[in-house]
């Protein structure tokens, strides 16, 4: 086997492993656990084949076919399931390349049926993953710093239950869309996040963060009319295009504050801005309100646009917030709007809001709180009570970026842990 | 006069989950011989199944501002098993769509077993 063959397939199983299976998964009714082993048979035959015959022209539509016949094969071997399928029997002729726009339901009906709301939400994940990204199970547990067995367990019980549960094979109904397309959001929105979060191998990490771009950019293409499509996407892209400057070159995490933005990638955020144009356009002419995503990404817009941390439009950042927690009413967005306050109006009035947030349940264990806390504190020169608030969200965090970060500020405002 | 009443049958899903056909067959044929002594007794069966694993339910709460669809069974120990429905859907998005209607707060949906 050649490089060249070998450097095809991984393109191809990059780029068409999701649309394979969806093709398949469609013509075995949703069965998604024979769609993925046909799938992987496909991919392994064209590493052998391949070789041999040359590379196809289109390979997405060599593997599509090869797929599509191992389950064709499959499908002629279990006499029980001829009964079940008998449309496909007698179809099969016509295995050919699909046009455009099945090929679209395909990719989409995968989206919908791995993030279904009766599936757990971490199951949900590596469903996608797995399925849609095609990344393997070592991966996926790696990432999401689980032991392996643990993952294939997951991933196998959440198979289990698609089929034996009835979840359909299918995009949802007008009605049931927004709160289902939501659902998908919030999937590729955790898969991006997983990926930025500075725990685990760095390799594995960036992984994450690019699948989640692929798909945000696939369901952008797939529902350009939906604002908050448009939306994940513009977040997902005006964030990353921070990556360079959001850690210095010995691998420690730097705030946004501190991060050099002539790092910044600049077609990156002009690409996002143009997003964010498009979705805002579209809630205009829909005369709807601009959702979560959107808000998130407009706010990242908002700190990618600034010349630096103190030139930064707080008070516009300030509205944004409030139109997010009016929207999507979260502690999270709470405390991220209290800091924004603290740069608009003054530290004084961000630590009151802060301090209103303390004690709330759904934050105690969450160590961002107490660090905007020391943070303000800092600036304000109460060094002794800064130190406390940074002393609690380093027994908050497990992380070492993050944790070697508290560590530097902590020694900062003049106190060792 | 008489009175209608549910029996709601538990076991070990660990056990279930190694049975064998021969087994299966076994159970169905133990159930088969119950059911005609309950009619040869004078009572009178208006319903029963076998319900997929627990693994396979999925939870509709509709108590609050939004309904919430969850995965897994009804878990809480406050509320208590108060009527049951056994209604054939296309999906499980049907059947999650009239459990959002169902007059009740919760209502665990599982998929019955076709034991034909």
């Amino acid at each position: 086997m050649t490089d060249a063959v070998a450097r095809a397939v991984e393109q191809a199983h990059r780029s068409e492993w999701g649309l394979v299976l969806a093709a398949v998964a469609r013509l075995l009714d949703g069965d998604l656990a024979t769609a993925e082993e046909c799938t992987q048979e496909a991919f392994e035959a064209a590493l052998r084949t391949w070789g041999e015959r040359g590379i196809p022209t289109r390979p997405g539509a060599w593997l599509t076919t090869t797929a599509r016949n191992r389950a064709l094969d499959r499908v002629r071997r279990e006499t029980a399931m001829r009964a079940r399928f008998p449309d496909l029997v007698r179809d099969e002729a016509e295995v050919a390349p699909e046009e455009d726009d099945v090929i679209v339901d395909d990719r989409l009906r995968l989206v919908f049926t791995c993030c279904h709301p009766a599936l757990a939400p971490e199951a949900r994940i590596a469903l996608t993953l797995r399925l849609i990204c095609g990344l393997t199970t070592g991966e996926i547990a790696r990432a999401f710093l689980v032991p392996e067995p643990t993952m294939a367990a997951r991933i196998t019980r959440s198979k289990k239950k698609v089929a034996a549960a009835g979840i359909p094979y299918r995009v949802p109904s007008e009605n049931d869309l927004p709160e289902r397309l939501d659902g998908v959001l919030t999937v590729i929105h955790l898969v991006f996040t997983a990926g930025y979060a500075s725990a685990g191998e760095r390799l594995v990490r960036d992984e994450l963060v690019d699948r989640a771009l692929d798909l945000a950019r696939v369901l952008g293409v797939l529902m350009p009319e939906e604002p908050e499509a448009l939306g994940l996407l513009a977040l997902l892209e005006l964030t990353d295009a921070r990556r360079a400057a959001r850690v210095d070159a010995v691998g420690r995490l730097v705030v946004l504050e501190d991060q050099d933005r002539g790092a910044w990638d600049r077609t990156t955020i002009e690409r996002g801005e143009e997003l964010l144009a498009r979705a805002f356009g579209l809630v205009v002419r829909g005369d709807a309100e601009p959702g979560r995503f959107l808000l998130q990404a407009a706010i990242a817009g908002a700190h990618d646009e600034a010349p630096s941390w103190a030139a930064t439009d707080w008070p516009g950042i300030v509205l944004l917030y409030d139109r997010l927690r009016a929207v999507w009413p979260n502690p999270v967005v709470d405390v991220n709007r209290a800091v924004a306050v603290a740069f608009a109006v003054g530290p004084d009035e961000g630590l009151a809001l802060l301090d209103a947030l303390d004690g709330r349940d759904d934050l105690r264990t969450w160590h961002y709180l107490p660090a905007a806390r020391a943070d303000l504190l800092r600036r304000l020169g109460r060094r002794t009570e800064a130190a406390a608030a940074y002393s609690a969200a380093l027994a908050l965090v497990s992380d070492g970026a993050e944790r070697a970060f508290l560590r530097r500020r902590l020694a900062e405002v003049g106190a060792t842990p | 006069m008489s009175t209608k009443y549910m029996f709601l049958i538990y076991s070990d899903e660990a056990d279930m989950a190694g049975v064998t056909p021969e087994q299966w067959d076994q159970m169905l044929q133990a159930h088969n011989a119950w059911a005609a002594s309950v009619v040869a007794g004078g009572a009178t069966i208006h319903g029963g199944d076998a319900l997929a694993p627990s693994a396979t339910a999925t939870t509709v709460r509709t108590g609050g501002a939004t309904p919430v669809v969850t995965d897994g069974p009804f878990a809480e120990t406050k509320e208590a098993l108060g009527g049951f429905y056994v209604v054939e859907c296309a999906d499980l998005d049907q059947a999650l769509a009239l459990a959002h209607t169902l007059p009740a707060n919760t209502v665990e949906v599982r998929p019955v077993i076709d034991t034909n």
